[in-house]
């Protein structure tokens, strides 16, 4: 699946974008995280504070407990500040 | 029926222009709210501000908020725009016109879709400081999260 990374998530892992292949017995968008983190130090540095994390499948908002299981597009964000 | 009018887009815009454009040929509108939001300096600290974006989830989060709109209020047209790039202080960042019969839908649907954008849209705001070449994230804001909740249904 891809991956989008916005803001200062983006700026810490020094990607915006990447294709990532989690194994099959990570489940949700936080078991990602946790995977994430556990790949390389950078995703550790962005996903310290996990009250700040967002994220979106297909582009819709998501819960941290969300399945991954259908998605193509999985982005991680910071709390929105438009307007 | 209609449907509401969404853009985002780097380049500036011209809320009178959208306005006659809402307003073209039409009798029966009988208020137009206009909010307009600015990129607002304090203290000449601010060089501008950098507004990024999730292109596509942008325009679909603004159409859905608009749509919750139209089911909620009774409105005769919607326009929101948004600007994304480096906006300078004393520009324009966002547009939101409400059209409707009455004033009171035109004001509270504009302030629902302002809060609800603010919270749901995904832009993020960067502040480049006046003679630094450190910038920041500007931080979401408790009080947004509480002026959008507040509109929550109890189901």
């Amino acid at each position: 699946m891809k991956a989008l990374y916005f803001a200062w998530i983006r700026e810490r892992i020094g990607l915006s974008e990447e294709d990532i292949n989690p194994p099959e017995d990570i489940k949700t968008v936080d078991q990602l995280i946790d995977w994430l983190i556990a790949q390389k130090e950078c995703y550790a540095v962005a996903f310290a504070n996990r009250k700040l994390i967002r994220a979106s499948i297909d582009k819709v908002h998501v819960h941290p407990q969300a399945s991954i299981a259908s998605a193509r597009e999985i982005a991680f964000f910071p709390p929105m500040t438009g307007g | 029926m209609w449907t509401p009018t969404i853009r985002v887009q780097s380049d500036d815009f011209n809320p009178d222009t959208e306005t006659a454009l809402l307003t073209h040929r039409r009798t029966d509108i009988g208020a137009i709210i206009n909010f307009t939001g600015f990129c607002r300096d304090e203290a000449g600290a601010l060089s501008c501000l950098e507004i990024e974006h999730y292109p596509g989830m942008a325009e679909t989060e603004i159409h859905r908020v608009a749509d919750e709109a139209k089911s909620r209020w009774p409105l005769q047209g919607i326009t929101i725009i948004h600007r994304y790039g480096r906006i300078s202080p004393g520009a324009r960042i966002v547009l939101v016109l409400v059209a409707s019969r009455h004033r009171k839908a035109a004001f509270e649907s504009a302030q629902f879709i302002m809060d609800f954008l603010k919270t749901q849209a995904p832009f993020w705001k960067k502040a480049h400081h006046v003679g630094k070449t450190q910038s920041e994230w500007v931080d979401a804001k408790l009080e947004d999260d509480n002026a959008a909740a507040r509109w929550r249904v109890e189901e």
